[in-house]
C-alpha cells in the first residue's frame, strides 16, 4: 500500500491554522477560549483578530452559553477548550442552549482521548463522541490528521448548525493531502480491498494504515474507511464496502460504548448484519503515561487492529 | 403608556396565565403572576421590537431573554398580547404539538423566542453573548434578561456576573424576580442568598432596586437603568415581587409555584381580575 507521509504534526495545530484562515476570510467568525489559548493553538487568530477573540476564563458553562447568545445577530462562534471540558462538564448548557436551540456554535475540542497522555484520566475523555452523537441537531466530526483537521475547521464555518469537532495533542503522521476535498458526512476511502473493512476515525486511522501493512504481508486485502464524520454517518460508504468484504473492524480512541463502532453496528444490524470487531477502550478509565504507552495498554494500538481483523475474518468463515 | 392602561393589560395577562395553567392542570402560575406587571411594562412601554417581523437575529431591536423559563405562561401571554402571535394560540399551552411548550423553546418556531430556557442559570450568559454581538454589529439596542431569585443558586450565574463586569458588558440589564420563594419553600430556608445587593456590587455591577408591582416605580427605575447603560458596567435590578400577586389565596405562600388551580379556585381567582381587553 502506497501511503505517503507528508510530515508529522498534531491535529490541534490543524485546528489553529484553520481558525486563523477563517479569521482572514470570514468576518462573522469569533473565537472563545476558557484559558487554554496556547494549548488550542488559537494564538494566531488572537493575534490577527483581537476584537473577535473572547477570553472567558476558567468558566466553560458560561463560555458555551455566551457562544449560543453570540449567534443571535449572525456571529459564528468557535469555542476552544479540552474535549473533557467541552462536553461532560457543560453537557446541559450544550443540550439546552446550543443543540435544542439549534444555535450555530462550533464546539472545538482538543486533547481528546488517551493520547492527552501524562495528565491522566481526569482529563482523558473517552465518552465525548457518545455524548455528542446522542444530541439531536449535533454534527460530530473527528478528523484523522493535521491537514484534515484544518480542512474540517474551515468547512464547519459554512455549515449551518451546531458542530462538535474533536482533535488531539500528539504529533502524528500527516497522510491526507493539503488540497484534499473534505465533505461533512462523506467518508474517505483511504484504500480499497475485498477481505475485511476497517472503519476508523481520528488517530486510529493512522494506526489502521500501520496494521494494513502487516495484514497485506499475510495476503489479506483490507479496505480502509476514514469515517471522519460520526454524525451524520455515511451509511452508503459502510454498506458499499461491507457488501464486498462481509466483515468489519471499527477502530477509535474512545469507549466502545457509545462510539463510532456502535454507530456502525446500528447500521449493520438493520441493513446488513455481518461479523464486527470493536477496537476501542473497554469500559475503563485511562491513566498517566505516554500517548503510545497508553494506546498499547488500553488496546487501541496497531496490534489490536491486526488481531481484530483476523478475528473478524475468522468469524466470517 | 398611562398606568391605568398598563394595569388593565396586566390584569388580562393574569387571567391568561390562570386560564392557561388551569386548562392543562400544569404549569407555574405563582412566579408568572408575580412578573406580570414587569413584563407588561417592558413589552408595552419600553422594549423596541417589531412583532410583525420577528427574526432570530433581532438586529436593530432590543432583545429579551427569559432565564427562568418555567414562568413561560406570563411570557406567552405578553408576547401574544404584543402581537407576536394570535391570542387564541394561548389555548394550546402545554398541549401536544403546540408551539407553546411547557418551557420556552425555539424548535417549534414560536415568534418572540430566541433561546430555549428551563434548565436554570443559563440566561445571563446567553444575554451577555447577545449583548457582545450587538456591540460587534454596532447595534446600540439593549439586551434584557429576567431571572428567578432561586435561580441565583446556580453557579453559572456568578461565572456570568464576573465576566460581564470584567469585560464591561454595559448594554445589558438583568432583572431578578426577588419574591423570596422557591419550590421547596422560602428561599431563606432552602438556601439563603445573603446580602444580594452587596453580592452584585462586589461583582462590579450597577445595582438598582425596584417595586415590581408599582408602575410608577417600575418606570422610574427602568428609565434610570437605561440611562446607566453605556457607562462601562452591567446593570442588575433587584425587583421585589410577591409570588401569586393579584390572587389573594395564591399570595404569601410558595405552594402555587408549580401547581394549577382547580375549577373552583380558577373561578375565585378570575373574580379578582378584570377582563380588560378580552379573554382568548
Amino acid at each position: 500500500m502506497e501511503i505517503e507521509i507528508l510530515g508529522n504534526k498534531d491535529t490541534r495545530s490543524g485546528f489553529g491554522e484553520g481558525l486563523a484562515e477563517l479569521g482572514r476570510t470570514n468576518a462573522n467568525v469569533v473565537a472563545l477560549c476558557a484559558d487554554l489559548t496556547g494549548s488550542l493553538k488559537m494564538d494566531a487568530f488572537l493575534k490577527e483578530n483581537p476584537e473577535r477573540f473572547f477570553q472567558i476564563g476558567i468558566a466553560e458553562a458560561n463560555m458555551m452559553c455566551i457562544a449560543a447568545g453570540m449567534t443571535i445577530g449572525g456571529k459564528i462562534p468557535f469555542t476552544g477548550t479540552f474535549a473533557n471540558f467541552s462536553t461532560g462538564r457543560v453537557y446541559d448548557q450544550i443540550r439546552q442552549s446550543i443543540a435544542y436551540s439549534q444555535k450555530n456554535v462550533k464546539i472545538c475540542a482538543s486533547h481528546a482521548g488517551l493520547t492527552l497522555g501524562e495528565d491522566g484520566a481526569t482529563h482523558q475523555t473517552l465518552e465525548d463522541i457518545g455524548m455528542m452523537r446522542m444530541l439531536p441537531n449535533m454534527t460530530v466530526i473527528v478528523p484523522a490528521d493535521f491537514n484534515q483537521t484544518k480542512q474540517a475547521t474551515i468547512a464547519i464555518a459554512d455549515h449551518q448548525g451546531p458542530v462538535y469537532l474533536r482533535f488531539g495533542r500528539p504529533v502524528m503522521p500527516i497522510f491526507i493531502k493539503p488540497d484534499a476535498l473534505f465533505v461533512i458526512g462523506k467518508a474517505d476511502i483511504i484504500k480499497e480491498g475485498h477481505d475485511v473493512t476497517i472503519i476508523a476515525c481520528g488517530h486510529l486511522v493512522w494506526k489502521s494504515i500501520e496494521a494494513i501493512k502487516v495484514l497485506e504481508e499475510r495476503g489479506i486485502s483490507v479496505e480502509l474507511i476514514n469515517m471522519h464524520t460520526i454524525k451524520p454517518l455515511d451509511e452508503a460508504a459502510i454498506l458499499r464496502s461491507v457488501a464486498k468484504t462481509k466483515c468489519v473492524v471499527t477502530a477509535e480512541e474512545h469507549m466502545i460504548n457509545g462510539g463510532l463502532g456502535e454507530a456502525v453496528s446500528q447500521v449493520l444490524a438493520r441493513k446488513m448484519p455481518v461479523p464486527q470487531e470493536f477496537v476501542g477502550v473497554n469500559d475503563t478509565f485511562g491513566e498517566s503515561g505516554t500517548p503510545m504507552e497508553l494506546m498499547t495498554k488500553y488496546g487501541i494500538d496497531t496490534e489490536d487492529i491486526i488481531n481484530a481483523a483476523l478475528k473478524a475474518l475468522a468469524r466470517k468463515g | 403608556m398611562e398606568n391605568t392602561k398598563l394595569v388593565g393589560i396586566a390584569s388580562q395577562v393574569r387571567r391568561d396565565i390562570l386560564r392557561m395553567v388551569h386548562a392543562v392542570s400544569s404549569g407555574h402560575p405563582g412566579g408568572s403572576l408575580g412578573c406580570a406587571d414587569f413584563l407588561t411594562f417592558l413589552y408595552f412601554e419600553k422594549l423596541r421590537f417589531d412583532s410583525n417581523n420577528f427574526t432570530m437575529d433581532g438586529k436593530n431591536e432590543d432583545l429579551f431573554f427569559l432565564s427562568n423559563g418555567h414562568i413561560s405562561p406570563v411570557w406567552y401571554s405578553v408576547l401574544a398580547r404584543s402581537g407576536y402571535f394570535q391570542v387564541a394560540e394561548l389555548a394550546t399551552f402545554r398541549k401536544i404539538s403546540s408551539r407553546l411548550q411547557g418551557h420556552p423553546s425555539t424548535d417549534k418556531k414560536l415568534p418572540g423566542i430566541r433561546m430555549a430556557s428551563g434548565s436554570l442559570g443559563q440566561g445571563l450568559s446567553v444575554g451577555i453573548g447577545a449583548a457582545i454581538t450587538k456591540k460587534l454589529n454596532h447595534d446600540n439596542h439593549l439586551v434584557f434578561t429576567l431571572h428567578g431569585d432561586g435561580e441565583l443558586q446556580e453557579g453559572q450565574i456568578w461565572e456570568a456576573a464576573m465576566y460581564a463586569a470584567a469585560n464591561k458588558v454595559d448594554n445589558l440589564i438583568a432583572t431578578i424576580d426577588y419574591n423570596g420563594r422557591q419550590i421547596d419553600g422560602d428561599l431563606d430556608q432552602v438556601l439563603a442568598l445573603g446580602n444580594l445587593s452587596a453580592k452584585w456590587e462586589a461583582f462590579g455591577w450597577e445595582v438598582l432596586e425596584m417595586d415590581g408591582h408599582n408602575f410608577d416605580a417600575i418606570r422610574s427605575v427602568m428609565e434610570n437603568a437605561i440611562s446607566l447603560t453605556g457607562k462601562g458596567k452591567p446593570i442588575v435590578i433587584i425587583m421585589k415581587t410577591e409570588m401569586g400577586q393579584g390572587v389573594d389565596f395564591m399570595m404569601g405562600t410558595h405552594k402555587w409555584h408549580g401547581s394549577a388551580p382547580n375549577d373552583q379556585q380558577l373561578e375565585s381567582a378570575l373574580s379578582q381580575l378584570s377582563e380588560s381587553i378580552g379573554d382568548y
